[in-house]
């Protein structure tokens, strides 16, 4: 059996920046599966079931500190608790498994094991019975409950809900700045080279208010599709570049023509961005996310197209009439 | 088998008559979708569903159903595409992360749920 201490060291808060940043140490963020010994646990001391990545298993064992406990790590190859649930991999048939593997019945006298709540989305309570013998207990949504947890024997119902708090979102703003990040310097580049320095401008604005302003104002903008959130705050955010673009030189239809692009092309870019968010939330259904994108798709398609055209037209005209 | 109390904006369907009032769903249900009651227990907020599926997997005599799946837009998104099967996180052993399908999205397959760091 493997030794596990409730001390979060700085090597684990680097891992845990390393995650949140999207950084991917070799072999990922990855936990030994198995069963984990922490403080000096007896046959009756509690087992508590958790996943193999390690900001799961972190929370839990820090947690848990000055306590006497067994810790049951499935594999979920890397994958968080309520994620892996979803998948399966946090399920049934691992639990028999990791039970079985380390003789978990000989360890403790007791037949319960203590699943984090969002695990249930992967477990049958009465399926983990008939095949380990054990009884499934679910505790609280978050391991900082358990405390309570533990002494009275129940999670309130505030512990048992999932929240998106401000704290929530913003922490996982850099991963989502480091998935767009490529694409967007590649086409902000090509423009910038081109000559495009407000578009280049513009394209980086719009994929920031999809990726850092959206997560951040997500339930204060004031419409409940993930998308029309996305348009309006894209729109809001090429504003200044149409301004820009309109007061800039050269025939009115043309400085018309420019900003129409900016306010038709980068918008559904921001609304795309907002859609994706989707996945990270903690709310959104599939019913929900597959009605937004057949409404909402085709519509961030036909704006993005039509806004090309205009861009085009607008780069065409200004070349042959020669004003920049 | 009585009429199932349903939402419009999900898959959730509650059938009542079929309640044993053992409280699981009450425990795994992370929006507190139902409520307890004295005798069954309540859909109270049907519409805060999101599918995740744990009450129909762990209610024991099947009072509750929905069709619960991958809710990842960059997922259903490549699987439109692709004409598979929504899937998120790794394929494989392999991939401990990176977003599914190279979307713009930080869901599973990275440190992706906000309580992951929380969570258990």
């Amino acid at each position: 059996m493997e030794k596990a201490t409730s001390v979060i060291s700085w090597g684990n808060h680097l891992d845990h920046f390393l995650a949140r940043v999207g950084v991917r140490r070799a072999g990922g963020h990855l936990v030994k599966p198995g069963l984990y010994a922490l403080g000096r646990p007896t046959p009756d001391s509690p087992v508590f079931v958790t996943a193999n990545y390690t900001l799961s298993f972190d929370a839990l064992r820090s947690a848990l500190a000055d306590r006497d406990a067994y810790i049951l790590v499935l594999n979920t190859r890397g994958i968080n608790v309520w994620c892996a649930a979803g998948k399966g991999t946090f399920g049934d048939g691992e639990i028999a498994t990791r039970v079985r593997a380390t003789s978990l019945e000989q360890v403790v006298s007791h037949r319960i094991l203590i699943l984090p709540q969002l695990g249930a989305a992967g477990v049958s309570a009465e399926e983990v019975k008939r095949r380990t013998g054990f009884d499934v207990r679910y505790g609280p949504v978050r391991a900082a409950g358990l405390p309570e947890y533990l002494k009275t024997g129940q999670a309130t119902p505030e512990m048992r809900r999932v929240r998106f708090s401000l704290a929530d979102r913003l922490v996982l703003i850099p991963m989502e700045l480091v998935h767009a990040i490529l694409p967007t310097a590649a086409v902000a580049g090509l423009l910038w080279l081109a000559g495009a320095r407000l578009a280049a401008w513009a394209v980086a604005a719009a994929v920031l208010a999809g990726t850092a302003l959206f997560p951040f104002l997500l339930p204060w903008i004031p419409t409940r599709a993930f998308s029309t959130k996305g348009f309006a705050l894209g729109g809001l955010a090429m504003l200044p570049f149409a301004t820009a673009a309109v007061s800039g030189g050269g025939a009115l239809w043309l400085r018309l023509l420019s900003a129409l692009a900016y306010l038709l092309v980068l918008p559904p870019v921001t609304a795309f961005l907002a859609l994706n968010f989707t996945g990270a939330t903690t709310f959104t259904s599939r019913t929900g996310v597959k009605r937004e994108i057949a409404t909402y798709i085709p519509v961030m398609a036909w704006l993005a197209g039509t806004g090309l055209v205009a861009a085009l037209a607008t780069a065409v005209a200004r070349w042959v009439v020669g004003t920049p | 088998m009585s009429v199932a109390q349903a939402s419009s904006m999900n898959t959730l369907r509650y059938f009542e008559s079929l309640c044993v009032n053992c409280g699981m769903c009450l425990d795994v249900c992370p929006h507190a979708v139902f409520e307890a009651g004295p005798e069954v227990v309540r859909l109270a907020r049907a519409d805060a569903c999101m599918e995740c599926g744990a009450c129909r997997r762990n209610c024991p005599t099947g009072a509750v159903a929905v069709d619960s799946g991958v809710g990842c837009a960059a997922a259903l998104i490549r699987a439109a595409l692709t004409g598979g099967e929504a899937t998120c996180g790794p394929s494989d052993g392999s991939r401990g992360g990176g977003s599914p399908g190279g979307g713009g999205s930080s869901c599973c397959g990275g440190p992706a749920k906000p309580e992951a760091p929380e969570e258990r």
